[in-house]
């Protein structure tokens, strides 16, 4: 156990620094600075040159990167050029948001996916698994601002029944919050869960082709006790990576979704980050995705271990 | 990772034993039985098509703006699909935006194919340390949400196809090589293997002549679903802005102007929505009737 933890901590650790590294070579390698985009482009070279030397741009890469793993240990992440406050304001705002928007997609996703995959897989090939697995492969295969579209077209423009803008501003149009959350909610529970399905319909499947499933059918137990009680519990060992993996899709890769409604989360505002070179924030979200995707990685590990008592030794 | 399934559930490979043109041919025979396979095939060769014939068939130039058409923008006999708010024939920049798509998307996927392909034979093949490097850098490139890199990436270096190609290869290659290693990993205990190394042959014709050819069928089936993924990639790049830069046509950034519009004219953005969801649901389709396929070997 402690093996474990030392192990995990120690990819942690070096994967954090690799991709901070990364993501500051990055910056620095760009063409174009911040100090340029700050002032526009009738600012004199002079004007340029002075705003870089306040912003400490003109040192060494190394001695700036040090300087900032530095700062990050006293918890000081910088100052957003782009909005105008210290990073930490926005990012952990942003995250709250996009938290939100995670979790309340995750909340939907995990049980829908378990029920849609556990009922193809028990009976592979039935017409109730083609039709499921037709349908996964075909919600999976619509991008997400498509959708974002292909819905918003008919709940808001033809029925106009659901916000287009999820805001999150309780003045928008008079539509309460969970009426905003709708639409992004199931963009994402569409775009994702046809993954998370096939992938548990498959362990599914592989499931009910073991023998202690042979046993129980041929012992005269019921058909929903066999899948209950034995297959349900075994089909989603494997499967169970997957879907904490879909944390880290979820908190970082959700920027479609969050554009199409103008969500103010933390992928648009990576977007926004990236358009205008605001290094400090890119740098920032950079880590705090990188942080979330290593941490969601070991909570599938431990997730695996409590579902599959073999490998606890 | 997604394709762990898959390659779990295809039949374990045996080397070929007729020529290439038979085999081809009997595979062929059996997608005309697959009605997913079929389906998806009849997708992605109308869009083929398109891409191909996009110059001669597209009725207005991609870019051309009909000022007059604006005062009604909606599908009429003059542009079939209507114009955007600038006037420029949906239908035209949908067949010409196939090109972009169709030309970007096998070109970054057979990079990564060929850059994952090399780096997982040589993990599974030579293991030890060479395979502990291979399989950890890959993790680092995996654990980090692509979109971000992306776009961090795209808007250092501006997007360009070529950036565009470099980025998918790189972010790609990674996934692919666990699933070739995965493979490769069995595969060189089998005796053919065992054979090529007493007659003596180098680690690059085995690794290249006996172990990759056995391994295709997982990796044909993985290719098209990367095709599907990576014509979404393409298309979220478009919508984000970061994509191929205006005023080429380019499925993404059709929908990312005119989404905005959606209120009033919804189809300038309608459209292209069903053009990219329908040639990543002809890839999917396409991959699952291989699959099918392969299984049934």
């Amino acid at each position: 156990m402690l093996r474990f933890f030392g192990k995990h901590a120690l990819f942690m650790v070096v994967t954090l620094v690799a991709v901070s590294f990364l993501v500051f070579a990055l910056n620095e390698l760009s063409p174009g600075d911040v100090a340029r985009k700050e002032l526009g482009a009738y600012a004199t070279q002079e004007q340029v040159d002075l705003l870089r030397q306040r912003l400490g741009l003109d040192r060494p890469v190394v001695v700036r990167y040090v300087e900032y793993l530095g700062k990050l240990f006293t918890g000081d992440l910088g100052y957003s050029q782009r909005f105008k406050v210290p990073v930490a304001d926005i990012i952990f705002d942003r995250l709250r948001n996009t938290g939100l928007l995670a979790a309340v997609s995750f909340a939907v996703i995990v049980p829908l996916s378990m029920l849609l995959g556990v009922v193809a897989g028990m009976r592979e090939g039935s017409v109730i698994d083609r039709g499921i697995t037709m349908f996964a492969t075909l919600a999976a295969s619509v991008p997400e601002f498509a959708m974002g579209v292909f819905l918003a077209s008919v709940f808001v423009v033809w029925l106009g029944v659901l916000p287009g803008t999820a805001t999150l501003l309780s003045q928008t149009g008079g539509w309460s919050i969970p009426a905003q959350l709708v639409l992004p909610v199931a963009v994402i529970v569409l775009y994702d869960m046809g993954y998370v399905v096939s992938m548990i319909r498959a362990s599914m499947v592989e499931v009910m082709q073991r023998p202690y499933i042979r046993t129980a059918v041929l012992k005269g137990m019921s058909f929903p006790r066999v899948i209950l009680g034995h297959a349900v519990r075994n089909a989603m060992i494997n499967p169970v990576t997957v879907i904490m993996l879909q944390i880290n899709y979820l908190v970082a890769g959700v920027v479609v979704v969050e554009t199409v409604f103008a969500y103010p989360g933390f992928g648009r505002m990576m977007l926004e980050a990236a358009l205008f070179k605001d290094i400090a924030l890119i740098e920032a979200g950079a880590l705090v995705a990188v942080f979330v995707c290593v941490l969601t990685q070991i909570l599938s590990d431990l997730a695996y271990m409590a579902l599959d008592p073999r490998i606890r030794a | 990772m997604t394709l762990q399934t898959t390659i779990d559930r295809v039949a374990p490979p045996r080397p070929a034993r007729t020529g290439p043109v038979a085999g081809a041919l009997r595979q062929l025979m059996r997608v005309g039985e697959n009605w997913p396979a079929m389906i998806g095939l009849a997708i992605v060769v109308f869009w083929v098509l398109a891409a191909i014939l996009a110059p001669l068939v597209s009725p207005y130039p991609p870019n051309a703006n009909d000022m007059k058409a604006l005062a009604y923008p909606f599908p009429s006999r003059a542009h079939w699909l209507g114009t955007d708010h600038l006037g420029r024939d949906i239908l035209s920049r949908i067949l010409w935006g196939a090109r972009t798509v169709l030309l970007v998307a096998p070109i970054a996927v057979l990079g990564a194919a060929a850059l994952g392909s090399l780096l997982g034979l040589m993990a599974g093949y030579y293991r030890g340390w060479i395979d502990g490097l291979i399989s950890r850098v890959g993790d680092i490139v995996l654990s980090f949400p692509v979109i971000i890199l992306y776009m961090i990436i795209l808007a250092k270096f501006g997007s360009s196809a070529l950036n565009i190609i470099v980025v998918i290869t790189l972010t790609k290659a990674p996934i692919i090589a666990r699933i070739v290693r995965g493979i490769t990993l069995e595969l060189r205990e089998r005796d053919y293997v065992l054979a090529a190394k007493m007659r003596g042959e180098s680690a690059l014709y085995i690794m290249f002549c006996e172990i990759l050819p056995n391994a295709r069928g997982p990796l044909i089936v993985d290719f098209c679903l990367r095709l599907g993924y990576t014509t979404i990639i393409i298309g979220v790049l478009g919508f984000l802005g970061i994509g191929l830069p205006p005023p080429d046509p380019d499925w993404g950034g059709m929908v990312k102007d005119t989404y905005g519009m959606m209120s009033v004219w919804p189809h300038m953005s309608l459209f292209p929505c069903a053009a990219v969801s329908s040639l990543v649901i002809g890839f999917n389709l396409l991959a699952i009737g291989l699959r099918e396929i392969s299984l049934r070997d």
